[in-house]
C-alpha cells in the first residue's frame, strides 16, 4: 500500500484518536495506512512529540504522511515530531488545518484515489475554506 | 565555555525545583484562562529533567542546552513542551559557536527566536515572550553590568504582571477572547521562575 499517502491523527485523547482512526478505517477501507497517537506521555490527556513520531513512522509511505490534529498544543508537537524525523522523511509530511474527524475521512479519502500529499492536504483544508 | 560544569548543574537544579515547587500556581493560573495542565506538564518535564541532571551535566556547554530541550520536547505533554524544548535547542546550537558570558545575549536571543517561530507570535500576544523578549533587550542593553542580574529578575518580574491587561491572540487562551483580560499568563510566570531561579543561583555564586 505503499503507494498511497499515510494518515497521522493526533488528539490530546486516546480515545479520540483512536475513535477517528476507527471511523477512517472503517467509512475508507484498509488499503490506507492510518496510525494515531492521543494523550500525553504517562496517558493523560495531552500531546506526546515521541509517540507522534511513531506514529508518522508507522503510516509512512513514499508518498508522505497527513496528520490531522485537535487543539493547538496537538499542532505544535506534532510541527516539532515533524522537525525530529530524519531528514529525508522532513518534507514529506505536512499538518493539516482542517478538523480532525472530518478532515481524517475526508484525507484518507483522497489518499485512497492515490492521490499526491499536497491533495491530499487541499481536500482536507477545504473543509476549514467552508 | 566559561561556565564551571557545578555551577550549570546547580541552575538547571535550581530552575528545575522551582518548576515543580510552582506547578500548583502554574497549573491555577492556566485553569482561569487555558486548559489547566501547565503546571502539571511542566512538573513532568522538569522531572524528567532532573533524573536525567547527572548526564547532562556530563556533556559539553552547548550539548548539554540541547539535552534539556530534547528531554522537554519529549515529555512535558503540551505546547510548552516544544515552546520551551525549542528554546533550549536553539540556545544550545548558539552555544556549539558563542562564547560565555560575552554572547549571553546573542545565545538567549536564538532561543527566543525559535520560541517566536514555533509559537508563530509576537510581543504583546499574552505568551511567554511578553517576558522573553523584554529580559533579552535588558541582556542586550546592559550586558555587563554589576546590577544585570538584579535587573534581569525585575524586569521579568514586571513583565508577568505586564501580561493581565492584555488580551490572548494564540494559544488556548485566545478562545476566551476579551474574557483572558485580567489574568496573568502561565507560560509568562513559568518563564519568570525558570529566569529568576538563575538569577538566584548565580547570586549565591558571586
Amino acid at each position: 500500500m505503499s503507494d498511497m499517502v499515510g494518515i497521522v491523527i493526533v488528539s490530546h485523547s486516546n480515545d479520540i484518536a483512536k475513535g477517528t482512526a476507527d471511523m477512517v478505517r472503517q467509512m475508507v477501507g484498509g488499503e490506507v495506512k492510518v496510525a494515531f497517537c492521543g494523550g500525553d506521555p504517562d496517558g493523560g490527556l495531552g500531546t506526546n512529540v515521541g509517540g507522534i513520531m511513531d506514529a508518522i513512522n508507522d503510516a509512512w509511505s513514499p508518498k508522505g504522511v497527513a496528520i490531522l490534529v485537535d487543539l493547538g498544543g496537538a499542532e505544535t508537537n506534532s510541527e516539532m515530531a515533524v522537525e525530529m524525523l530524519e531528514p529525508e522523511r522532513r518534507g514529506l509530511v505536512v499538518v493539516c488545518n482542517a478538523p480532525i474527524v472530518e478532515g481524517a475521512v475526508m484525507a484518507a479519502t483522497e489518499a485512497a484515489g492515490g492521490s499526491s500529499l499536497e491533495q491530499v492536504r487541499a481536500v482536507a483544508e477545504e473543509l476549514s475554506a467552508g | 565555555m566559561t561556565l564551571q560544569s557545578d555551577t550549570f548543574k546547580s541552575l538547571v537544579k535550581e530552575a528545575a525545583e522551582q518548576i515543580i515547587a510552582s506547578a500548583a500556581e502554574l497549573t491555577a493560573l492556566d485553569q482561569a484562562i487555558g486548559d489547566g495542565d501547565h503546571g502539571t506538564n511542566m512538573r513532568r518535564g522538569f522531572q524528567a529533567v532532573l533524573t536525567k541532571l547527572d548526564t547532562i551535566g556530563a556533556q559539553p556547554l552547548d550539548e548539554a542546552v540541547k539535552m534539556i530541550g530534547k528531554t522537554l520536547v519529549m515529555t512535558v505533554g503540551g505546547a510548552s513542551g516544544p515552546l520551551y524544548g525549542s528554546f533550549f535547542l536553539a540556545a544550545g546550537d548558539a552555544l556549539s559557536h558563542k562564547k560565555l558570558p560575552e554572547d549571553l545575549a546573542a545565545v538567549f536571543g536564538s532561543g527566543v527566536a525559535a520560541v517566536s517561530a514555533r509559537g508563530r507570535s509576537q510581543a504583546g500576544e499574552k505568551t511567554m515572550l511578553d517576558v522573553l523578549l523584554p529580559v533579552l533587550d535588558i541582556l542586550k542593553a546592559e550586558a555587563g553590568r554589576a546590577d544585570l542580574i538584579e535587573r534581569v529578575r525585575a524586569t521579568a518580574t514586571e513583565a508577568v504582571a505586564r501580561t493581565a491587561p492584555m488580551q490572548a491572540t494564540k494559544g488556548r487562551a485566545s478562545f476566551l477572547g476579551a474574557r483572558s483580560v485580567g489574568h496573568i499568563d502561565p507560560g509568562a510566570k513559568s518563564s519568570c521562575v525558570l529566569l529568576c531561579a538563575v538569577c538566584s543561583t548565580l547570586e549565591a555564586r558571586q
